[in-house]
């Protein structure tokens, strides 16, 4: 059963158009991966499903619900988790008050902030850090807990690697694994590291200009340039 | 011995003073970044309404402590959803809007108490220090404004309000995509600063007096307060009000009370060129 659908979205900043007549689907449970390069929409994608901007034309279905209208907070509250590019860490809040903020304000209680910090031992000895003086890599980490205490039923990642050094690079991968064990998550990830996104992803599209297709060999093979 | 007391206390009386009349602006400037011009005009809706209700009956602590802040925090509910929530992020458009709510508060006000002032004598009467004395209700002020600042403190870092609030306006889509509506904590947030803006209102309205036009006596003084305080707005603002009011006290005792005025705004700008993001900019940078 598919859990997010897509059916012919398109959207884009004011006059400009970025997404064509998207359509895919994301089953319940899989990690979908959609590989492209710099400007091919990936990032516009994810912000078009999270509702950051709004859908000219399509639907979104997500749990058999139509949230394609929704705000972006109702569908956060709907189950969509998004970990934007840059990670967008509050700077000024601690990393326990970057996940608190998340639990409370999806309306859940602070228990499961220290829930998911359990799940984090890189993140429990700087809890009292402000998230502005983290490293990338610890803002990522951040960034990933963050978001579950939000309780997603579906993750998207836009470029988790980005920023990160290789070491970093190899613990982010294990840490997904290990998440989408322990949370039962579905994951959608967009990235142009195509190294990164074979180790995870079960299934992998393609991102070109604003459209999405089925992956073929030698567009992968030209990305790994 | 006397003398050095009552500086002490009237020196505490200033920067209370200054303190009260920064804090709503603390709040919906310093926290929200929305410029607002009415905040001098909030400041005498606070004035207005204590004294009026006052008059009708009401008992005067209830008036100052509660009619006050419920009907400027409601004009700021209001106006927040009429007016200022179009407007986040514009900052010249903000601007101009507040402008004009400030001049058609005065103009209305005037309409309805005429140009003159109204006053109630402040109660509690004085306390006497060896030969000099000091009003009871202004040190009461500076007991009210510690205790507002204190409530503010653990407001913003003890509740899920409060941690909520300072997340959404340092990022405000981010805040969005965990769960948050941005909406509705700028709306609470800024109908919670012209609520303490009412309270401020009515505090300082016995010893000032009200007119429709005496806004403009207060509005410089708090943007300037909140301003040299920089980001943190808590410790920024009481930080600047103690220094402002310090120099502004010294020259006034030293000189005249008009020199002290002087004094207190040449201080500011020497202030905000040496620290251009305000004293929490360099000092108590992790504060709140």
């Amino acid at each position: 059963m598919s859990l997010l659908a897509a059916s012919g979205i398109e959207a884009g900043y004011g006059q400009m158009r970025v997404l064509t007549d998207v359509r895919f689907e994301v089953e319940e449970g899989e990690f979908l991966g959609i590989l492209g390069h710099n400007g091919m929409g990936k990032s516009t994608l994810l912000k078009a499903l999270c509702g950051e901007i709004p859908l000219t034309r399509g639907a979104i279905a997500f749990a058999d619900r139509d949230v394609g209208k929704l705000a972006v907070h109702a569908r956060a509250r709907a189950g969509i988790g998004y970990v934007p590019q840059g990670r967008q860490i509050f700077p000024a809040l601690t990393v326990r008050e970057n996940m608190l903020m998340a639990a409370l304000g999806s309306g859940r209680p602070a228990t499961v902030a220290d829930r998911v910090l359990a799940k984090f031992p890189r993140l429990q000895p700087i809890v009292d850090r402000a998230g502005g003086v983290l490293s990338g890599g610890e803002q990522q980490i951040l960034a990933l807990a963050r978001c579950l205490c939000g309780e997603p039923k579906l993750l998207l990642l836009d470029e988790p690697t980005e920023g990160v050094q290789p070491s970093i690079r190899d613990e982010i991968s294990d840490t997904l694994l290990r998440l989408r064990r322990d949370f039962g998550l579905t994951l959608l990830l967009v990235e142009q590291n195509i190294q990164f996104m074979q180790s995870l992803a079960d299934r992998v599209l393609h991102m070109e200009k604003g459209r999405v297709s089925a992956g073929h060999d030698e567009a992968a093979g030209a990305l790994a340039f | 011995m006397d003398y050095i007391v009552i500086i002490v206390l009237q020196l505490a009386v200033t920067v209370a003073n200054l303190a009260l009349i920064a804090a709503g602006l603390a709040i919906v400037f310093g926290m929200m970044r929305v410029i607002n011009f009415a905040h001098g005009e909030f400041l005498m809706l606070g004035g207005y309404a204590a004294i009026v209700s006052h008059r009708a009956g009401v008992n005067l602590w209830i008036a100052m402590f509660v009619v006050a802040p419920l009907v400027v925090g409601a004009v700021g509910a209001v106006l927040e959803r009429l007016v200022i929530r179009r407007l986040y992020g514009r900052m010249i458009d903000t601007m101009l809007a507040t402008w004009g709510i400030s001049l058609a508060l005065i103009g209305l006000v005037t309409v309805v108490f005429g140009n003159t002032v109204s006053g109630i004598s402040p109660p509690l009467g004085s306390l006497e220090v060896g030969r000099y004395a000091i009003g009871r209700y202004e040190l009461l002020l500076a007991v009210v404004c510690a205790a507002l600042y204190g409530g503010g403190w653990l407001l913003l870092r003890r509740t899920s309000f409060g941690l909520i609030a300072r997340g959404t306006m340092q990022n405000r889509t981010m805040a969005a995509a965990l769960g948050v509506d941005p909406g509705r904590v700028y709306a609470v947030t800024f109908a919670a600063g012209a609520a303490v803006t009412g309270l401020a209102g009515a505090l300082i309205a016995p010893i000032a007096g009200v007119v429709p036009t005496i806004g403009a006596a207060y509005i410089a003084k708090a943007f300037i307060t909140v301003i040299s305080g920089g980001a943190a707005i808590i410790a920024g603002t009481l930080s600047s009000a103690t220094l402002l009011g310090s120099i502004n006290t010294a020259f006034a005792f030293a000189f005249s009370p008009v020199l002290g005025e002087v004094a207190l705004l040449a201080a500011a700008v020497i202030l905000l060129r040496l620290l251009p993001q305000g004293i929490t900019g360099r000092f108590f940078r992790k504060s709140l």
